[in-house]
């Protein structure tokens, strides 16, 4: 006789105010493979846990961006925010998409040239640029978004010396209806600075103002804000033309598009706030059709989303290390994964999934990583299924800011693997060893004698 | 181990303790043992009937069980114990 | 009329608790219909919602994942439901659910289930922090307001404002606070329910006028009647409220109609301050109020009206109302049977 299938036995009182199995169905359902590979057989091939990132999923997003801008504009150029995720494979089917680079250090400037992005086309922004990097940039002819006076002054001085033209934009931050008003980068419109900022740039000899930019915050669940903030940019450029009869050649609105994922504190789910490609390019585009240019005048728009073009793209899977009760009877689990892999769990409430077939009664978990720290907690309150000791999980909406801001703390990164359009797998990073960490210590000699 | 004689276990899932009015919802595994434990069957046959008639290892089978006892045991569902 | 016909209509909100929804209030006035044999489907989103156990009123209930879950949880729920029942229309009742159905009213069209509600603009226009853009869009003095999303950024703008000023969530709550201390308690008591922002608005002292009114979405006003709350309970909400002959809050009610083309029921909250006389706008709720049923006792049935015209039959507006009807809220204590409880819990569907 054949065996009943088995699941673990779950009892849960029933209270007034707290929805029950119908509250959270979706993260419920397993999730068993990603892009078609099985999840069981991507951890027993790359371990756990591993981050995998399904190309598809980036070309897919690329291309719903793009025709999104392009049915509405006639000039659009994305440039692929390097900070959101620079993975090489992954900037890389960016560029083959047609996206140029923003970067906004001189590591990733690097990073750029070595991907093969011409200088003219990788954005240098940020207000950290050291004079060998603007020389670089300079040299390279690469458009540089001025972020600070002190920029502007040392960009001067720059030029001079090589005696080649810079070609730069400068940053304008403005309030456009939502908050917080990021006023730390750039040049303020409604006070007046921007425009100043302009004047000496085009007083000055050797420097071609040929954009403006803005980057108006993070996250933006209202569109209308980059309406907003697209006028005054085309304002500005306008006013250029009248005064200087000097065209600027590109608005760059910068990026802040949000992804579905669901931000800590937000009552509704992430993927019914957050607006659709078309939301924002409806926005901006008609901002700038209506602003006054001539049809020969449009400027080209660039944009430098990044979040929501990759977080799609990536998820992360992991394993169950233990489940414990805490001392009030409250189900926890810890993860073989934590805050210093999935940095974003300190902002999102992500979506966790199962990775195997299970049951349909869940109960209020806490969700652990592995760190021996308190901090370390992925969810304060997630309706999970029981998972055995060994069972995988799938999270979701990972592929924006955590390969960046993963910290190499107690443990190591894992690996990153890339499922390519026609289903076979790639490592894209290699998981780090201890010997990788260690390479770049330095003991002095005397410390190297230990008799214990 | 045994439960409190008058909690009500309906085939649904559904469990009652009138003694404070409470209720519980639980799933076919725990029905059957909160039927076994009724009836006053030991913990070792409880975990015995569980191997034989599921697709379970021993050991998951035994730290399950444990964990499921002791909330119901938090939920006042047993018998204090002399 | 002798044939009636028979038509399925879901209804939310059926939480007829101390803090009432308007599900059951708007029951009533389908099941008093001449025209229709109304067949209603409860959706519930917890067990103990009142409306679940009033068999008299409610023919079937469905459990319904709370909108925090995401559009497509509740898509799936919808999905299953239809899939037993032939829903012709839904009458979504929630402010917090609203954005959900907005967005699903094409899938849910597809499916054969109409709703008359406003599309995403009307809704977010009228939200609180919004309002004093609506206010000045339509000519309506509205209370100093703003939006404010942290501790500091509460401090600073109460800088601005007298006491006692109001505290509200963007969805539900409301706190007077006398001070700066209870002011932050009750940003953060509405922080942790609702989530940010949170509205600080300059506190009207005087009486509270309400208008109820259905839109057909073209700019036309189906009804309205207007009230003035007679007593509050301690939560603020109306214990017994009087229906009034005021041209002027009528024809409040029908530019904020015709000039946002809204579709469906909406509750407008106004204070007359008591100085002045002056109007001010507090709130548009995008839903029909509790106390519908009170329209319904004055001879306007809106939530028969908005039946009809979603199936396509003619609508009159009406303009006439019975003046000096008063509603007067009481509880009940239903007893029910723990097995219509067990088969919530378990099966979420009775």
């Amino acid at each position: 006789m054949s065996k009943l299938k088995y699941e673990s036995p779950i009892i849960k009182q029933i209270n007034a105010g707290i929805t029950s199995k119908f509250g959270e169905l979706n993260s419920l359902k397993p999730v068993t493979h990603i892009a078609n590979v099985s999840v069981k057989s991507l951890i027993e091939q790359y371990g756990s846990p591993l981050f995998v990132i399904n190309e598809q999923t980036i070309r897919n997003t690329y291309q719903d961006a793009y025709h999104a801008f392009s049915t509405r504009y006639p000039n659009v150029q994305f440039a692929w925010s390097y900070k959101t995720n620079y993975i090489e494979a992954v900037c890389k089917v960016f560029h083959q998409e047609g996206s140029w680079a923003e970067v906004v250090s001189g590591f990733e400037y690097q990073k750029a040239l070595d991907n093969g992005v011409p200088g003219d086309k990788i954005i240098f922004n940020g207000p950290d640029k050291s004079d060998f990097d603007l020389k670089i940039a300079v040299e390279n002819n690469s458009p540089i978004h001025i972020d600070h006076f002190d920029e502007l002054y040392s960009l001067i001085t720059i030029t001079e010396q090589l005696n080649k033209r810079a070609k730069v934009a400068i940053r304008v931050n403005m309030d456009t209806g939502i908050k917080p008003l990021w006023d730390r980068f750039g040049f303020n419109y409604e006070n007046g600075q921007a425009w100043e900022a302009i004047n000496k740039i085009i007083y000055s000899n050797n420097i071609d103002l040929i954009g403006l930019h803005t980057h108006i915050g993070t996250f933006i669940l209202d569109p209308n804000a980059y309406r907003v903030a697209a006028s005054k940019l085309a304002d500005l450029a306008i006013n250029v033309k009248n005064k200087f009869k000097h065209d600027i050649q590109y608005i760059d609105m910068g990026g802040g598009f949000a992804s579905k994922n669901t931000l800590k504190g937000s009552y509704l789910s992430g993927t019914d706030l957050a607006p659709s490609f078309s939301d924002y390019a409806d926005n901006i585009t008609q901002a700038l059709l209506n602003a006054g240019f001539s049809t020969e005048d449009l400027p080209l728009l660039i944009l430098e989303t990044g979040r929501a073009l990759i977080d799609d793209a990536g998820t992360l899977l992991g394993t169950v290390l233990a489940n414990k009760r805490s001392a009030d009877g409250r189900r926890s689990i810890i993860m073989d994964f934590g805050v210093n892999t999935l940095f974003t769990s300190f902002w999102y409430n992500h979506i966790i999934s199962p990775a195997q077939e299970c049951s349909l009664y869940t109960e209020d978990t806490v969700m652990y990583g592995p760190l021996c720290m308190n901090i370390d907690v992925i969810r304060e309150s997630i309706n999970l299924p029981p998972l055995n000791k060994g069972d995988h999980v799938v999270v979701h909406r990972i592929g924006a800011y955590n390969m960046t801001q993963w910290m190499q703390f107690i443990t190591l990164r894992p690996k990153v693997v890339m499922i390519d359009t026609n289903g076979k797998t790639h490592i894209i990073r290699e998981s780090e060893s201890k010997e990788y960490v260690s390479e770049l210590e330095i003991t002095p000699d005397y410390l190297n004698n230990i008799d214990l | 181990m045994k439960l409190k004689k008058n909690i009500a276990i309906s085939e649904s899932g559904f469990i009652f303790n009138p003694e404070i009015g409470t209720s519980f919802t639980t799933n076919s595994l725990g029905v059957a043992i909160l039927k076994q434990l009724k009836e006053k069957t030991s913990l070792d046959k409880i975990k015995d009937s569980i191997v034989k008639n599921y697709d379970i290892d021993p050991i998951t089978c035994e730290k399950d069980l444990d964990d499921f006892l002791r909330i119901v045991n938090q939920y006042n569902l047993l018998e204090e114990q002399s | 009329m002798k044939n009636k016909k028979t038509i399925t209509v879901a209804v939310t909100g059926l939480n007829a608790i101390d803090s009432p929804g308007p599900g059951i209030a708007v029951i009533r006035g389908l099941k008093e219909s001449d025209f229709f044999n109304v067949r209603i489907i409860g959706l519930a989103y917890e067990i103990l919602e009142p409306g679940i156990y009033m068999d008299e009123l409610v023919d079937k209930v469905y459990q319904i994942p709370v909108p925090s879950s995401g559009f497509d949880v509740m898509l799936e729920r919808l999905k299953y439901i239809q899939g037993k029942e032939k829903i012709d229309v839904l009458i979504p009742n929630f402010d917090a659910e609203l954005m959900t159905f907005i967005k699903l009213k094409p899938i849910l069209n597809k499916m054969g289930i109409k709703m008359l509600i406003p599309t995403k603009e009307q809704f977010e226009e009228r939200l609180k922090g919004e309002l004093n853009k609506f206010g000045e869009k339509l000519g309506i003095k509205v209370p100093k307001s703003e939006t404010v999303f942290t501790i500091n950024e509460l401090e600073e703008t109460l800088d601005d404002y007298d006491y006692p000023v109001v505290i509200k969530g963007k969805f539900y709550d409301a706190y007077i606070a006398t001070n700066i201390e209870q002011a932050k308690i009750f940003f953060y008591k509405i922080l942790a329910k609702w989530g940010a922002p949170i509205i600080v608005q300059e506190f009207i002292n005087g009486n509270e006028f309400n208008i109820t009114a259905l839109g057909d979405g073209k700019g036309n006003m189906l009804g309205a009647v207007p009230m003035r709350k007679t007593f509050l309970t301690d939560k603020g909400k109306a214990w017994a409220g009087i229906s009034i002959d005021d041209p002027k809050l009528l024809k409040m009610a029908n530019d904020v109609i015709s000039k946002t083309k809204w579709a469906g029921g909406m509750e407008i909250e106004l204070m007359k301050e008591e100085k002045t006389n002056e109007l001010y706008l507090l709130e548009i709720n995008p839903r029909f109020p509790a106390w519908i049923y009170l329209a319904n006792g004055c001879g306007q049935n809106h939530p028969e009206m908005l039946v009809k015209f979603l199936m396509g039959e003619t609508v009159d507006p009406i303009e006439e109302y019975a003046i000096g009807k008063m509603f007067i809220r009481y509880s009940y204590d239903m007893i029910c049977d723990l097995d219509k409880y067990e088969k919530m819990s378990i099966h979420g569907e009775v």
